[in-house]
């Protein structure tokens, strides 16, 4: 099975938006997922500069697949997904 | 707690960005004026009202606070760019830091105790046997309070099987320590300024959005335009963890933004703790049964407003922000100093204290950063001229202010704290009984924070405690013990 990866955009937009709050997914898939999933903070992933679209920040990067507002439910529902399809 | 991600706050923060990316760009009155349209663009979805004129109607609103008005008595033909070249005449900031907005408050309905149609009007009745007020009765085969025989023990609420009975909440009344919230006769919020402490409580808790903080970003950006004044930033400690990056790539970040020097206000903490510690061993001496800590803006307030006879055993030190302030008007005088605060109760401290001019949120800050496309974490690290102790650091999580009081004692045993972690009624009445019985069993340290977590939990704060406290810990383990 394919690992799932996953970043957290700690961009200073992201992070004041609510990715800050997010850093607790690396705990909680840790625990939920073991060595199945990886997830890690990553420097600035450049999206809210290039729409300049701040309002929907924090953004989280799932396997390549980028999610707006994010939050900690939609990341693992993504996560969940991604596992079930990698299958 | 208060969850301080949720979608009224990402609004709060997304408006702050935009009233400063206005004020940056060539026309900050006309960019004003076209926020509410900006975010809500014709033909876009419309989140949260019944219509997109009404999202646009609230987000002026919030926009004026954003422009430091009270909306309270707002004038709503004027169009919010003429609110904006108001806000550059504006001499200080208005006397109460909170606003309501009424449009956005929801009037919740009055708490009670309330049955649900899930009352199944069985035979048992233990609601009526649990009440010992008399105040259930059976009408038209349900349980019905009465009003005005219940005490709101919610006894009946815990010995209904079907859980059929709830306790309905107006969010900022339960949450407000002192009784400061009232309802207008609509039921719409008021907030009573003679009770209110400031303590931002009401601010975080409502689900609508609807207590607004008067910002200062106006008048601090319009100071740090002004290329002739010298504009000084002193952050609070417990601003670690709050944004990304370390507090030296912070320093570093917030000179970037336009300040001209920036203190630690964990300087002023390491004087606080000095300076406590010597009037504890002092009033232990003397026979006094307790102290309680006073760098607390929310609960200072509190003592003056609702406890004022705990006075004498509240410690007469300063506070970490008014030493710091004290240090930076004297190494640059006719300097604006600006605080970085976790909490809506500092700008009460301000008011009160020249040394202070403006107070800017950890949410402002982070608005400003936004604005001016800051990246924190891309920044050099930068010393501080002096640097801070583990202790002072440690100021801003519950426990750490009587921690380090007791770390620099000749005789560190001699101190049995007792923490107030935050003020609630609850507390509010162990509080009562120290001062009543001029005893506090068992401890005679009391450090009293406002907020519950300490100031990572403050009603402006960015990340939440849990992660916030881990950041935090990771500098406070690598900075050197404050010695005597």
């Amino acid at each position: 099975m394919a690992k799932v990866n996953v970043k957290i955009c700690m961009g200073t937009t992201c992070f004041v938006m609510g990715a800050s709050q997010l850093q607790e997914l690396i705990d909680i898939a840790k625990t939920r997922y073991g060595d199945d999933v990886e997830v890690a903070g990553c420097p600035c992933l450049d999206i809210c500069s290039k729409n300049s679209e701040y309002s929907k920040a924090p953004y989280v990067d799932v396997n390549g697949s980028i999610i707006s507002e994010a939050t900690i439910d939609k990341v693992l529902y993504e996560i969940d997904r991604n596992l079930k399809n990698g299958k | 707690m208060a969850n301080n991600n949720n979608q009224s706050i990402h609004l709060k923060k997304e408006i702050l960005a935009r009233i400063i990316e206005a004020f940056l760009s060539e026309d900050y009155p006309e960019n004003t004026r076209l926020i509410p349209y900006d975010m809500r663009p014709k033909g876009a979805e419309v989140p949260y009202r019944c219509c997109v004129y009404k999202e646009r109607a609230i987000l002026k609103e919030r926009v004026k606070s954003g422009l430091g008005f009270a909306l309270e008595e707002d004038d709503e033909r004027k169009l919010l760019s003429d609110y904006a070249n108001e806000a550059l005449e504006r001499k200080k900031p208005d006397e109460n830091p909170l606003t309501v907005l009424d449009a956005a408050c929801a009037g919740c309905v009055p708490s009670r105790i309330y049955v649900t149609d899930l009352c199944q009007g069985c035979v048992a009745r233990p609601c009526q046997t649990s009440c010992n007020f008399g105040a259930i009765s059976m009408v038209d085969g349900k349980s019905k309070i009465d009003g005005s025989k219940c005490k709101s023990c919610k006894m009946c609420i815990n010995a209904c099987p079907y859980n059929a009975i709830v306790k309905l909440v107006v969010p900022c009344e339960d949450v407000c320590p002192v009784d400061a919230i009232q309802k207008s006769a609509t039921g719409i919020t008021r907030i009573d300024f003679e009770k209110c402490i400031s303590c931002g409580k009401c601010v975080a808790s409502c689900p609508f959005g609807a207590i607004n903080e008067k910002s200062q970003i106006i008048d601090i950006l319009k100071n740090i335009k002004d290329t002739k004044k010298k504009v000084i930033a002193m952050f609070a400690p417990s601003i670690v963890g709050q944004l990304p990056g370390t507090v030296y790539q912070l320093k570093t970040a917030i000179e970037k933004a336009g300040f001209d020097v920036v203190y630690e206000v964990a300087q002023g903490a390491d004087i606080t703790t000095l300076n406590e510690a010597a009037e504890f061993e002092e009033r232990m001496a003397e026979g006094e049964p307790f102290m309680t800590t006073s760098c607390c803006a929310g609960y200072n307030q509190f003592v003056k407003k609702h406890m004022p006879e705990i006075t004498p055993y509240k410690s007469t030190t300063e506070t970490p922000l008014y030493y710091t302030a004290e240090i930076a008007k004297k190494e640059h005088p006719d300097s604006v100093t600006v605080f970085i605060s976790p909490c809506v109760a500092k700008r009460k401290e301000a008011m009160e204290n020249d040394n202070i001019n403006y107070v800017m949120t950890y949410e402002e800050l982070g608005a400003l950063f936004i604005a001016k496309k800051i990246e924190i974490t891309n920044c050099e690290e930068e010393k501080f001229e002096v640097e801070s102790s583990k202790q002072g650091r440690n100021y801003g999580v519950t426990t750490g202010v009587a921690e380090a009081v007791r770390s620099v004692l000749k005789d560190k045993d001699s101190a049995k704290p007792h923490i107030i972690n935050g003020l609630t009624k609850e507390t509010i009445k162990d509080l009562e009984k120290f001062v009543k019985n001029k005893s506090c069993p068992g401890c005679n340290l009391v450090e009293v924070m406002c907020c519950e977590g300490g100031c990572i939990g403050g009603n402006a704060t960015i990340n939440i405690p849990r992660v916030a406290r881990k950041q935090l810990k990771t500098l406070v383990d690598n900075s050197e013990d404050l010695k005597r």
